[in-house]
């Protein structure tokens, strides 16, 4: 329990201190804008667009909370293929 | 307790989605920057790595039973960090972890490159993530030059009498400075024109500095912790390095 206070204070400071910046000069963009796309440009190669182009209105939010939703439930499936909670279920059997 | 270091990740993906509005991309090469010639050199140039990763996967998996679950579980870990957008507070820019030397040490660098080439060929396909005519150089920088990094550095460590925990940390940190590292290096080579190569190498490599010195730091300690968890719970489920051996 301790622990995981400390986490959420973390969170909560991360959190904080992000959004503080923000309302500053912060633009929070991707180094591929920063740094890749800018010496791309100013080579004469900038990015052209993707093949299967998703960035049209909520669609990107879409496929990414999808990829974030597909790979977290495959995360958990194999973790508890790895490492099962075997003192739960022996704890169960006994009281059973 | 046990669910301490999933509630972990998931609080931190929860925050920083709800901070970084938009998408945001990192050390991907995106669609078009690289000349078809500098393009067909990088998928050939990771090609035996693919392979080479392809065959090692097979042999461990028919070896040691619980191999594929591991490769599943780190393949999601490798897709789910590597595009996922981490606001750098001190420079006011998003980057994102590679994951691939955390991957390294526990999978091994060739099969880690199999599970960066799935991962990146799904970004590039349904997130705009990079792209299909620049995967190959991709999987080189992600891939390739992340996994050996991160692996070889942790070997050394521990064949230096390093604890795992720091072979771990060190292995984190510098495989993902590697990826940046080859990033530029590979931008350089296809974009300098008549420049100096080394001063637009520098260039590229500097611009990185202030995004992937605090993020190549987080990576190290995700890796370092997650190292510690699997050694704590299933040491078996570990190399020879973990205990300290030598190959």
């Amino acid at each position: 329990m301790k622990r995981l206070l400390i986490v959420f204070a973390v969170v909560i400071v991360f959190v904080i201190g992000a959004a503080l910046l923000s309302s500053h000069k912060a633009e929070w963009s991707g180094v591929d804008d920063s740094v890749v796309k800018k010496f791309a440009e100013q080579a004469g190669r900038p990015p052209s667009e993707p093949y299967i182009n998703i960035a049209q209105g909520d669609m990107e939010l879409f496929f990414f909370l999808l990829a974030g939703i597909v790979g977290g439930f495959t995360a958990g499936y194999y973790y508890r293929e790895l490492f099962p909670p075997n003192q739960k279920l022996v704890g169960h059997s006994t009281n059973v | 307790m046990s669910y301490l270091p999933l509630t972990v990740v998931a609080l931190l993906a929860v925050t920083i989605l709800g901070i970084t509005a938009e998408p945001v991309y990192a050390m991907h090469i995106s669609e078009g920057i690289l000349p078809m010639g500098w393009a067909v050199l990088w998928f050939l140039a990771s090609l035996p790595f693919v392979v080479l990763g392809l065959r090692n996967l097979r042999i461990r998996s028919e070896k040691e039973p619980h191999f594929k679950a591991m490769v599943g579980l780190v393949g999601a870990g490798v897709f789910v960090i590597s595009c996922m957008p981490i606001p750098v507070p001190i420079a006011g820019t998003c980057s994102h972890p590679c994951g691939t030397g955390l991957a390294a040490i526990l999978i091994g660098p060739s099969i880690s490159v199999v599970v960066s080439s799935v991962a990146l060929l799904l970004q590039a396909l349904f997130l705009a993530h990079g792209g299909l005519t620049t995967l190959g150089a991709n999987i080189f920088s992600m891939g390739v030059a992340g996994s050996f990094a991160g692996y070889g550095i942790f070997v050394l460590c521990r064949r230096m009498g390093l604890s795992f925990i720091v072979a771990a940390f060190l292995a984190g940190v510098l495989s993902d400075w590697a990826t940046y590292a080859t990033t530029s290096f590979i931008l350089t080579g296809a974009l300098h024109a008549d420049a100096s190569f080394w001063k637009m190498f520098v260039t590229i490599l500097l611009a990185f500095v202030p995004t992937q010195v605090p993020l190549g730091i987080l990576e190290g300690f995700l890796s370092a912790g997650a190292y510690t968890f699997v050694h704590s719970r299933r040491p078996e489920y570990l190399g020879i390095f973990a205990k300290g051996g030598v190959a």
